[in-house]
């Protein structure tokens, strides 16, 4: 993976998390060599998870662990991390989590919880790609992010149906976000 | 869920069962990868198969080279098929497996295909694996296509593209280079997000040169950056420019700070928050600089967002440290916050409430954290702990309620770490607040009353062993202490049987009851308890017989072992291993402290505090010196050292070797201690010594010398050299110095040394011993009294002509510092314009005689300083010396 030499210039992000409700992994991925072997990841996924676990996160929620930052938010049995160094301006990471949360809210049509989201497994891969790449932001509009990754709804058709799923996204998301800001 | 009154746990049973994943097995998912290879795809079930293949990869799996090479050759078969969603998991796959160079090759043509179709999907996804597996030989093919990409309609492809440079810079910067022209004019693009990236490569291409960031910055801030990511970006570069560019030194205005502050009133709140983050540190921020940033960040404060209040909390607690003032504002919006759902709020809000508060505050605020304390972590505590102590170090007149609030929380429940920093705070408070002594030494014996931690325990019994016996009624402790000989485990009971003996050292009258007490412990069941007991009371002279305790066995107690417990713990280790039937002898044990790793020296920078610390407490220079000089076997017989000179440099500032030398002054000897720094880290030096050359002081001639084994960087060490003179005699003179050792090469990853050394040497340069070495500064309280008492037996009085000077005081300043005396009842300082003045100096001359001295000076127009000197001292030789030292000054 790419090293980041102006690292402190450049907003980055370390890690996005998305744990179930006993802290098992749904999909992660890191884009710093912090946790270089996979037992150190399941380690820092543990103390996150146990740290903010008793924490009621229905909100975008934050904490400090090992130097780094982390912002939060639990949905049911999903429990979504977005790691970044402790010098990163914490309202970047929220904006990440922001778009990462929206995105798959709309890929599982409202219904957000583990077994859902593992059935529904390639989209969210699908997102954390759109979302950073190597660390670097890349999106952070839920709505679009869902509509890229949806791009992939597994119907086997040719592009024209695809672009309809795009623009069906797009309505579900623009619902969705209306509906958040009247509530 | 047909029964939605099932219990919870069947529940979640039911679900378990449920996951897609549900007992996946690796060989299984590799088999099935077979269908990759079929003449008719079926592309939903690819698509099934390869994210079973990525749910592994992701929770930990890991593929055998072989499984790797082969999932990769049937996945690049599925490029075949036209499928976009399957297309998209192909890319992932492909990015997961990080193929090896030969196997890019395959799918090179693949993804080239894919980065000029007509789908924008495909080519921005084309381009971000290719990039992502490309090498440097690969990357000239795609460049142009690459560069293309970066100014193309669709956003997405060109953001692709970027951050793909980004990437590369770091890999193949000369090829990224060229794109500048490309990545210049994406800057403008009217995609917020492409604009981000487009500046991110755009800063990083140019990283190196200031002068093109400066010109960047200048030109962005001017003109309109859509993007908050954009804009909280330049704000980072701007901070840059101005911390390599500094304040404007005619009209004070920083460069670019108007348009820090112009983004406190960004619509989005990163930006805000970034531009307000960026003012807090600033280097040598005014509090006018300072004043709008806490304005926002205090309106942050009352956000309803968590993220938000943390952001504010956490930036305000910095700013806090060096400003104190520019956050008391917030004060009562930090209080608030106290009770924040989100403790990690809450405590920096409570940090950052004692760093702010005034001594009216302590009390409202100690009532407010008590509440708080029962329901955050132990690790939160810790950090309440270490504030409360600052806090009380800064207002010692508060030191009751804190040291109660300390002692409550004390007895309340807690783990080891959050239990030795309240008890390390505790000691440090009674180590520099005297009034704090005895409260919190009773408060420290009510918790090893009933403490679980034996290392807590024990440290607690060594420390009121030293500080217990100085208080004004020793006698309470010893109950406390002889019930932990009772109640607690071996370790605990030998440690305070220490303690018990040390009160017996010190105070004679309980020394009956302190025997009582020891010979009690001689029938202990353990070893270690007993022989300390027997050893104490035969040392103290146990035997009946109510001695003063000689000064050897107060050593032997109190003493801090002047030997590296490293160098002791290698011998010691030698000695088992060649057994002997020499006993061990203690003195064999080399005392030079060993060259630390420097993997060690860049551990956190913990200073030495509470318990860790010697017991002593800080000790004065005099003490040190005084205690290094007595290791030395050569120099004991010089006998007491009657003063040590402040140390003169005889390097310049930012050598390669920093020295200075130290003059200590003996009766018939002066010792030049000079203290050595080796600041190159590719270098160690060896038997370093130092050459001096005294042919301009007469009166002085070498008797020995000490050089210094080792040097390794960064670690100051000593060297000395000893010179005899006429005894009493303020003989006077110029030493010029030469550095000689031996330069071994360090290999500054291992730290380790090449074993040949050159010889070199190293001019440093002259100093002098002058006559106010001889004299030490004592000053007295009343200076008539101290003139009267000492009589005119010994008077000496003359008159002097100074010449003329640039002023009265600077005469002044000057006969003082040529007689190093301590100037009484402030008369050092001249008042301007005046034509006389009168200055009282005592000290203290060498061979312990008092001098007084009278100064009388006047000044004439011509500034013509003329001088009467009074002497008073207790031996006529004495007041004639300081006549002559002013007479050949």
């Amino acid at each position: 993976m790419a090293t980041f030499l102006s690292r402190e210039v450049c907003p980055t992000i370390k890690n996005i998390l998305l744990l179930d409700s006993e802290g098992k992994r749904v999909a992660v991925k890191y884009y710093s060599n912090d946790w270089p072997t996979n037992s150190a990841k399941l380690a820092f996924e543990k103390s996150v998870f146990t740290k903010t676990q008793k924490t009621n996160a229905r909100t975008e929620e934050i904490a400090m662990l090992e130097n780094n930052i982390i912002v939060y938010r639990f949905v049911q049995d999903l429990h979504f991390f977005v790691t970044g160094g402790d010098d990163e301006n914490e309202l970047i990471l929220a904006t990440v989590l922001h778009g990462f949360f929206d995105a798959v809210t709309l890929i599982l049509r409202n219904n957000v919880e583990q077994r859902e989201a593992l059935e529904n497994l390639d989209l969210i891969l699908l997102c954390l790609d759109e979302i950073v790449d190597g660390g670097m932001i890349l999106e952070t509009d839920g709505s679009i992010i869902a509509g890229k990754a949806a791009t992939n709804s597994n119907m086997d058709d040719g592009a024209s149906l695809s672009e309809q799923t795009i623009s069906q996204a797009l309505a579900t998301a623009r619902e969705h976000l209306t509906r958040s800001l009247l509530s | 869920m047909a029964q939605p009154l099932v219990k919870k746990d069947d529940d979640r049973d039911d679900e378990a069962e449920y996951s897609p994943f549900l007992g996946i097995e690796k060989g299984a998912v590799l088999q099935e990868a077979r269908v990759f290879n079929d003449p008719q795809l079926d592309a939903r079930r690819c698509s099934q198969v390869i994210t079973k293949l990525l749910y592994l990869l992701n929770q930990g799996e890991t593929f055998t080279k072989i499984e790797a090479t082969e999932v990769f050759f049937s996945v690049t078969k599925l490029f075949q098929s036209r499928d976009i969603g399957l297309r998209r998991m192909v890319y992932l796959m492909i990015k997961e497996l990080s193929p090896s160079a030969d196997e890019v090759i395959i799918v090179t043509s693949s993804l080239m295909k894919d980065m000029n179709s007509r789908t924008d999907m495909y080519r921005a996804n084309a381009i971000r694996v290719l990039c992502r597996i490309t090498d440097g030989t690969l990357l000239t093919q795609i460049e142009r296509y690459l560069k293309q990409a970066i100014v193309d309609k669709n956003p997405v492809v060109a953001s692709a593209a970027l951050v793909s440079g980004i990437h590369l810079l770091q890999t193949n910067p000369e090829i990224v280079k060229r794109w500048s022209n490309e990545v210049q004019e994406a800057v403008q693009s009217r995609a917020a997000l492409v604009q981000f990236h487009a500046l991110a490569l755009l800063h990083q291409i140019r990283q190196n040169d200031r002068l093109a960031v400066s010109k960047l910055v200048t030109s962005l801030t001017k003109g309109t950056v859509r993007s908050p990511l954009a804009q909280c970006l330049l704000i980072r570069y701007t901070s840059q420019v101005i911390r390599e560019s500094g304040v404007n030194t005619q009209t004070g205005d920083r460069p670019f700070y108007d348009y820090l502050e112009g983004c406190l009133r960004h619509k989005a709140e990163m930006v805000i928050f970034e531009a307000a983050r960026a003012i807090t540190v600033l280097s040598g921020v005014t509090t006018r600089e300072l004043t709008p940033a806490i304005t926002v960040l205090q309106l942050f404060l009352s956000s309803s967002k968590p993220v938000l209040r943390f952001a504010a909390v956490r930036t305000l607690n910095k700013v806090a440290m060096t400003h104190p003032m520019a956050v008391t504002n917030c004060n009562i919006d930090m209080e608030s916050l106290i009770s924040d759902q989100n403790r990690s709020i809450a405590t920096l809000a409570i940090t950052t409430l004692l760093k702010t508060g005034n001594e009216s505050s302590v009390d409202r605020l100690m009532k407010q954290i008590t509440n708080f304390m029962s329901d955050i972590a132990d690790e939160f505590k810790i950090v309440v702990v270490d504030a409360i102590r600052s806090l009380c170090l800064k207002f010692p007149l508060k030191y009751r309620s804190l040291m109660n609030f300390l002692s409550n929380i004390l007895r309340e429940e807690g783990g080891f770490e959050y239990k030795k920093a309240i008890v390390d705070s505790i000691v440090i408070l009674i180590r520099d607040i005297p009034d704090a002594k005895e409260s919190g030494l009773l408060h420290l014996c009510e918790f090893i009353e009933d403490c679980e931690f034996t290392y807590l325990s024990t440290q607690i019994l060594h420390f009121l062993g030293n500080e217990g016996p100085k208080t004004s009624d020793p006698s309470k402790y010893i109950r406390y202490i002889y019930n932990r000989v009772i109640l607690e485990n071996a370790t605990v009971r030998a440690s305070a049987v220490s303690t018990l003996a040390k009160f017996g050292a010190m105070i004679d009258s309980l020394k009956p009851r302190i025997f009582i007490l020891l010979r009690r412990c001689l029938f202990d069941n353990d070893d270690e308890v007993r022989d300390r007991a027997t050893l104490y009371l035969n040392t103290l002279g146990g035997d009946g017989s109510v001695v003063e305790t000689d000064k050897d066995v107060k050593e032997f107690l109190f003493g801090s072992l002047d030997i590296p417990l490293t160098n002791m713990e290698t011998s010691l280790k030698n000695y088992i291993q060649n057994p002997s039937e020499e006993p061990f002898d203690i003195n064999s044990v080399p005392k030079e402290v060993k060259s630390q790793p420097l993997v060690e020296k860049k551990a956190p920078g913990k200073k030495p505090t509470g318990l860790g610390a010697p017991p002593t407490g800080p000790t004065s220079t005099a003490d040190t010196y005084e205690r290094i000089l007595s290791s030395i076997p050569e120099f004991t017989s010089f006998g007491k050292l009657f003063k040590s000179s402040a140390p003169v440099e005889l390097t310049e500032a930012e050598t390669e070797y920093a020295v200075n030398v130290v003059k200590h002054i003996f009766d018939r000897h002066v010792v030049f201690q000079y203290n050595c720094t080796n600041t190159i880290p590719e270098q160690l030096l060896e038997n370093v010594f130092v050459i001096v050359d005294a042919s301009e002081a007469e009166e002085f001639s070498e008797v020995g010398s000490k050089p210094l084994k080792s040097l390794p960087y960064d670690t100051p060490g000593q060297t000395f050299v000893a010179f005899e003179k006429p005894e009493g005699v303020p003989a006077v003179g110029k030493f010029s110095n030469m550095l000689r050792f031996t330069v071994k090469e360090v290999d500054t990853s291992t730290g380790e040394a090449e074993d040949d050394g050159v010889e070199d040497e190293y001019q440093l340069e002259d100093f002098e011993v002058v006559a106010a070495d001889y004299m030490v500064k004592v000053g007295v309280s009343n200076f008539r009294n101290a003139w009267e008492s000492m009589g005119p037996d010994f008077e000496r009085i003359d008159e002097y002509g100074l010449g003329p000077r640039e002023s009265l005081a600077e005469a002044v300043s000057t006969v003082i510092n040529l007689l190093g005396m301590q100037p009484c009842e402030g008369t050092e300082v001249v008042p301007s314009n005046s034509r006389s003045h009168s200055c009282l100096l005592s000290g203290l001359y060498i061979g312990n005689m008092k001098v007084l001295v009278r100064l009388s000076f006047g000044i004439d127009a011509s500034k013509e300083v003329a001088m009467k000197l009074a002497v008073r001292s207790e031996d006529e030789n004495v007041s004639d010396t300081i006549h002559d030292i002013v007479a050949s000054g």
